[in-house]
């Protein structure tokens, strides 16, 4: 349990935007006749999400009156569950995993970088690009150590690894690879497949004909991953992320398709995104891409 | 080792399309019609035959899971409610089933359901699997609009199956307290009974089971029972996804069958452990609430519910920590204690009071900032949270540290006796029990 209060400086009013008000009725329906209160976490966490990651007082009381619920079972909510902040955070806002398996594996030295390159936890930068905490276990054991910044995970950190993310984060670079950044797709051993090569083939790609081979992307960052990845198993060939979007692309026919963990991500989605990936989600495209 | 054939999440690394095209190619949706014909009380019966026990921890057998619910009653509809709610440290299996096979999950929820005689189902994800949200609601989304599910679909039962997400509270994983967060409340555990099998969510039946029990229902029933019990050791068959993190040479999570040793899991999938076997130390094999076992005892164990449990400790989510003897093994356990004083919900006096006195006192203890005597008081704390809760998050912060003491107890108290040597200008005594 921890102790959760609200912002001493609260903004004086909040209100949905027309789209995430639409989204927020399409949530409702979800649930049974007079259950309404049940859509309460999502319709929080829209409101969170539409003003830069922190849920100040006046929407949790929209939120409530919307629901129909009284202010306390809302402010129960809000205070319960640790992802709702109750306080502004940066504007790229990490959360870092501390907990056992991730500690294992090294969470100490992302830590340190935190700490030496943001500062304390809880506390915004002075420019307002970062703030960071440290978290409980989030599932991602794998791919230890990670951190989750924003909506995306980015795994498979070392101290150098991830202090280039933060610095390409805080230069607004266009493209920052989520998900594992030693270019695994996901959480396969490195080095090689030891199941389902009757299917994949041992690099996951030359596997009974699913996957086509693809042309490299001639992009830097992935040619930087490219060696990450060499050093990480000398055995390896290619970078197997980007042929792999890129291979899914030309398969599916469908552009924004791309693996998991290896999307890329620029900006948090900012006010009505949310409504926009949701449509997304309805016309079948994955969105692991956002594209403003 | 399991052979590829044998495998049910075919693209567990997303090295496939993990739309609804790429999973029917896998097989996925294949005849589901055909086994829907077959009635429920056949599906019922084959789960059980199949000897599936859950795969969220506790290894309740799935197939009587199911056979607990009441027959349909229109006043009281029954739910299916998937627990997606992934948060054990260690576990990461069922994100990699959610956002590469989804649609083996979905299939999964119409199967269950139909057997359940239930209509509607709610998958309930953790908060911070956010992309996982956005594929498994897109999956929904195409299985609608092929009309697989949906009032009107062309199985033939009316199924509507909803994704609902929490947002960052471990205890949502218990059932009950994940029925709560559902309708809207605080995740906080509800005495039992009554069972959520006759009082559950919004007060129907209702049936919670984890993502992957879920999952493997179609390929059990496509393939038979028999196919999946051939695998494993008697009351324990099957396959199961591991998860292994930590000091192996490649963590990674695998699909295998059931009952593999621990040497062969290791060797085969992860490399072996980083420096060789000798540098094992001890392994956490089911998530964080197990009880950790000390590398001569697991290192020729097979990995199931029967084994693990012989040795103290338990299979839980098969997310199998190893640590080498680099490791602070005080410390490591500590934190696993403070995981707990964190998410501790606070309903009960003994778990909400005694996780943080027992987070203070193994930190100091890892510090080497105790007494021995000390050591005994905390296991004797430990003893008086466990079983003194509603539901077992009091259980699970007291077992690591009990299996702690239980193997490393010279450790501890060599660590005591460093930490005094040391600091003789610093009187030890001026630190009471739980000082801080």
């Amino acid at each position: 349990m921890s102790v959760r209060r609200l912002a001493e400086v609260q903004p004086a009013s909040f209100e949905f935007t027309p789209d995430n008000r639409a989204w927020a009725d399409k949530q409702i329906q979800k649930y049974p006749l007079g259950r309404q209160a049940s859509a309460i976490i999502p319709l929080l966490w829209q409101a969170q999400k539409q003003n830069g990651y922190w849920l100040p007082k006046p929407a949790i009381e929209k939120v409530a009156e919307q629901l129909g619920m009284p202010f306390i079972r809302a402010l129960e909510i809000a205070t319960f569950y640790t992802m709702f902040n109750l306080e502004p955070v940066g504007k790229f806002y990490i959360q870092m995993c501390g907990t056992t398996p991730c500690m294992l594996q090294g969470s100490d030295s992302i830590k340190t970088v935190l700490e030496r390159r943001v500062g304390p936890p809880h506390k915004v930068t002075a420019d307002g690009l970062f703030s960071w905490i440290e978290v409980e276990c989030l599932g991602a054991c794998c791919n230890a150590p990670m951190v989750q910044i924003n909506d995306d995970y980015y795994e498979d950190l070392t101290s150098e690894n991830f202090e280039k993310l933060l610095n390409d984060l805080a230069a607004g670079r266009r493209e920052v690879k989520t998900g594992s950044q030693i270019g695994r797709v996901t959480s396969e051993p490195v080095g090689g497949l030891t199941t389902l090569t009757e299917l994949w083939g041992k690099d996951g790609r030359s596997g009974p004909g699913r996957l086509p081979k693809a042309e490299a992307e001639p992009d830097h960052a992935a040619a930087a991953d490219e060696k990450a990845y060499q050093d990480a198993q000398p055995g390896a060939e290619a970078p197997l992320h980007t042929q792999m979007s890129q291979s899914q692309k030309q398969r599916t026919g469908r552009p924004e398709s791309s693996v998991a963990g290896t999307g890329t991500r620029t900006e948090r989605p900012v006010e009505g995104e949310g409504k926009k990936a949701d449509d997304a989600a309805q016309a079948s495209t994955p969105p692991s891409k956002h594209t403003p | 080792m399991l052979a590829d054939k044998d495998r049910i999440f075919t693209n567990l690394y997303g090295f496939g399309d993990w739309g609804l095209e790429g999973a029917r190619e896998r097989g996925a949706w294949d005849n589901t019609k055909a086994f829907l014909d077959k009635g429920k009380d056949w599906i019922i019966a084959e789960m059980k035959a199949s000897g599936l026990r859950g795969r969220g921890g506790a290894g309740f057998p799935t197939g009587l899971k199911w056979s607990f619910m009441p027959k349909a009653d229109p006043a009281r509809p029954s739910y299916l409610v998937v627990n997606a709610d992934e948060s054990e440290p260690g576990t990461c299996k069922d994100r990699e089933i959610m956002r590469n096979d989804p649609h083996l999950l979905i299939e999964g929820c119409l199967v269950a359901c139909f057997a359940m005689e239930a209509h509607a189902c709610y998958i309930y994800i953790r908060g911070e699997y956010i992309l996982e949200r956005e594929r498994l609601e897109a999956a929904v989304a195409q299985a609608y609009e092929a009309g697989l599910i949906g009032k009107d679909n062309v199985h033939g039962w009316p199924f509507d199956c909803y994704v609902h997400h929490g947002a960052g509270a471990y205890i949502c994983g218990e059932e009950t307290a994940l029925l709560e967060s559902l309708e809207g409340k605080k995740g906080m555990p509800r005495l039992k009974p009554p069972f959520p099998a006759n009082m559950g969510l919004y007060g129907s039946p209702t049936t919670v089971n984890n993502v992957e029990s879920i999952a493997v229902a179609p390929t059990i029933l496509r393939r038979g029972a028999a196919w999946f019990a051939g695998f494993g050791a008697k009351n324990n068959t099957g396959t199961k996804v591991f998860c292994i993190s930590g000091h192996v040479n490649k963590p990674c999570n695998v699909e295998d069958a059931m009952s593999i040793p621990f040497r062969e899991l290791i060797d085969t999938h992860c490399g072996g452990i980083r420096g060789g076997w000798d540098n094992l130390l001890a392994v956490i094999p089911g998530g964080s609430s197990v009880p950790l076992v000390p590398a001569h005892e697991i290192i020729d164990a097979p990995m199931d519910f029967d084994t693990l449990r012989n040795l103290k400790s338990g299979l839980g989510t098969a997310a199998v920590i190893v640590m080498d003897k680099s490791t602070d093994i005080v410390r490591a356990i500590a934190r696993i204690s403070y995981f707990y004083k964190h998410e501790s919900c606070g309903q009960c006096t003994p778990c909400r009071e005694g996780t943080g006195w027992m987070w203070r006192v193994i930190s100091r203890m890892a510090e080497g900032r105790a007494h021995k005597r000390e050591i005994d008081m905390l296991l004797e704390v430990t003893t008086q949270v466990e079983g003194h809760t509603i539901c077992a998050l009091g259980d699970a912060a007291a077992w690591p540290i009990q299996g702690l003491i239980r193997h490393f107890r010279p450790e501890i108290e060599k660590r005591i006796d460093a930490y005094s040597h040391k600091a003789s200008h610093e009187p030890v005594e001026a630190y009471g029990v739980a000082a801080e």
